[in-house]
């Protein structure tokens, strides 16, 4: 849409002006040598060049834990939670953007979820675009989230001494109002945004060996694939992957009630596909009974089924399940393993129908 | 008059609406059938084959099938419910004068239209004829629309079979014959002994304008699918329901996710054209 000049120096300034409105300010601070989003108490706290948060900025649209409804279970009497904090969310990066786009379609598809969309609606997102690459296991190049979606309320690009700033809506522009801290861009600013986000892409590697659109198609033809059985092996079925990704939206529904069995409350919290008992039917029956099935089916959604289903891709290539699973299971290897038996299998035949061929000429 | 479903949807879709239980008979043991009545004004408007997400405020909730049929409604809907976890053990323990609550329904159910003109093999295996009664009582109410019908049923032991008033009531109405097998029988049981594919000899049909409907448990499904499949019944004309664990009931807790279908969404009822190269469907 519009694009603002703001010098680094005005960030503070334009942080307690937010904060002056009754904003919410979040963004990712450092706690233990890592990164997380937390809300921001003074700008001194952000850190906006940080390499990756812990948790995907996912938690503020859909809360690890929380209140759907409180009943009373007697009376029948019910009030639905709906809770909408205006918050800004500082310095989300490109592949958490294309996160909440998938969370979005998710939750407004079919009936739309009113706790999430009152979230989603009070929420305002400023995305910052990627310069360098942020850890060894993302490969939001691959996977083509190294842009940011049109979902930005504002987008922030680091100028050195300025930041850059896009309006990308009029949530975003609502922002920027009654601050002086936004200056109109001259046209060497213009080449300024150009040079950098231009010489920003030969930093970043391509990591998976296939294209991005084949991973459908080649997961479809690696159902049977050998491969899931040697994760199953060594997957502790922790659920550490699922817990991190910012497009896993999974959650389980429990009631809690005060000891007089009157008032309580109905809970979702996030849950895991990876854990046993996910897919387990009254009677016992479990549809995934094997972390191989339980894997198979974590992949499956990130590169096919979620694409099937909504259109886009339920991987953003962020890196964070690489990051923490303990046994070293990582959408990159997985994929490219994958790509490799497939062109194995390929090749195989080939060299079979060939020989066949010189056969029936012989 | 309004929908529950509109209801439902109003503030929040996981939040329930007050409904009371009517009447509790015992079917057996572990099965009890539950009458219950929607608040006044209110009006399921449910197709056959679909379900409701039933509440008891402090243990939980789940996802039961309605088998009552859509033409007796009138405010009112049943549930056969089987006591095998928190919600349905509690459930169990609820008598008649009792509120539960309840969202939905839920998911697809069977396209009832497009049986019309066909005959009609129903199969069903131990509680997987409670979604078929809801099914099986609407064509019935409609006899005159369709072909032929057979309702194959097949049961663990005598003791086990349900809605046996509406056995006998079904194998009365016209061209319509009830075939009942059960694994183990007692003294007593004078019927057909072992698996339900042993029925299907019983059976004549033309394959090509006959349409076959499946509830019960996964293992029967692969049998059961072999026997109509080799009798030439094609494979969209084969419906069957699908169990899952569900959460949400509305597309969102992923519990349910076969491929890229979420089977409270999609389904539960399924033709076996739309789910025959999925993984997981069947095991």
């Amino acid at each position: 849409m519009s694009l603002r000049i703001m010098p680094k120096s005005l960030l503070k300034t334009w942080i307690k002006h937010l904060q002056s409105r009754h904003f919410k300010v979040v963004g990712p601070t450092e706690r233990f040598g890592q990164y997380v989003f937390e809300e921001i108490h003074s700008a001194d706290e952000l850190v906006m060049d940080y390499p990756t948060s812990v948790l995907p900025p996912k938690k503020y649209l859909l809360p690890p834990r929380e209140r759907l409804f409180t009943f009373n279970a007697k009376t029948m009497e019910m009030q639905p939670d709906i809770q909408a904090v205006p918050t800004v969310i500082l310095g989300v990066h490109t592949c958490d953007m294309h996160a909440v786009a998938m969370l979005d379609k998710v939750n407004n598809t079919g009936y739309a979820d009113q706790h999430y969309k009152a979230r989603r609606e009070a929420t305002y997102l400023v995305s910052v675009e990627c310069l360098t690459p942020c850890m060894e296991g993302s490969f939001c190049k691959s996977m083509g989230t190294l842009t940011v979606p049109e979902n930005y309320d504002l987008h922030f690009t680091d100028l050195g001494s300025d930041y850059a700033v896009e309006v990308g809506s009029e949530k975003g522009a609502a922002l920027l109002e009654g601050c002086s801290a936004f200056w109109e861009p001259s046209e060497a600013d213009y080449a300024r945004v150009d040079a950098v986000i231009g010489a920003k892409w030969q930093h970043f590697p391509y990591r998976l060996e296939c294209d991005v659109t084949e991973l459908p198609d080649l997961l479809a033809l690696s159902q049977k694939s050998p491969l899931w059985d040697e994760l199953g092996e060594r997957c502790l079925a922790c659920g550490m992957c699922t817990k991190v990704c910012p497009t896993c939206y999974c959650f389980d529904v429990t009631d809690e009630i005060d000891l007089n069995l009157e008032h309580g409350e109905r809970i979702r919290q996030w849950d895991s596909c990876q854990i046993e008992k996910f897919a387990v039917v009254a009677g016992g029956h479990n549809f995934r009974s094997s972390r191989a099935l339980r894997q198979r089916h974590r992949f499956m959604r990130k590169g096919k089924y979620q694409y099937e289903a909504f259109g886009l891709m339920g991987c953003v290539g962020c890196g964070r399940c690489a990051a923490s699973c303990l046994v070293h299971i990582t959408p990159v290897d997985t994929f490219n393993a994958l790509h490799r038996l497939r062109q194995a299998a390929q090749n195989g035949s080939a060299a079979e129908n060939t020989a066949s061929n010189q056969e029936v000429q012989a | 008059m309004t929908t529950l479903l509109n209801e439902t949807l109003k503030e929040s879709i996981y939040m329930p609406t007050p409904a009371r239980i009517t009447a509790v008979k015992t079917f057996t043991p572990t099965e009890k059938f539950f009458k219950i009545a929607l608040p006044s004004g209110f009006s399921l408007a449910h197709r056959p084959g679909q379900f409701v997400e039933v509440s008891v405020f402090g243990v939980g909730e789940a996802p039961i099938s309605i088998c009552s049929a859509p033409s007796r409604s009138n405010g009112t809907f049943e549930m056969c419910v089987r006591a095998v976890g928190k919600l349905t053990d509690a459930l169990h323990r609820l008598a008649a004068g009792s509120t539960i609550a309840i969202r939905g329904p839920f998911g697809r159910g069977f396209p009832i239209e497009r049986f019309r003109g066909k005959d009609i093999i129903f199969v069903a295996g131990g509680l997987g004829l409670a979604p078929l009664r809801s099914l099986i009582d609407e064509v019935i109410n409609d006899r005159g629309k369709f072909g032929r019908i057979h309702l194959l049923y097949g049961t663990r032991t005598p003791q086990d079979i349900l809605f046996a008033e509406d056995l006998v009531a079904w194998a009365n109405a016209p061209r319509t014959e009830v075939h009942i097998t059960v694994d183990r029988p007692d003294e007593a049981w004078k019927g057909n002994v072992g698996v339900i594919t042993k029925l299907f000899p019983k059976l004549r049909f033309h394959a090509r304008n006959t349409v076959a409907i499946i509830v019960g448990p996964p293992v029967m499904y692969k049998f059961v699918l072999m026997e109509l499949l080799g009798k030439g019944i094609a494979d969209g004309n084969i419906w069957l329901s699908f169990e899952r664990q569900m959460k949400c009931a509305v597309g969102k807790c992923g519990h349910c996710q076969l491929h890229h279908i979420y089977t409270c969404q999609d389904g539960p009822a399924f033709s076996y054209a739309q789910v025959k190269h999925l993984e997981e469907a069947f095991s």
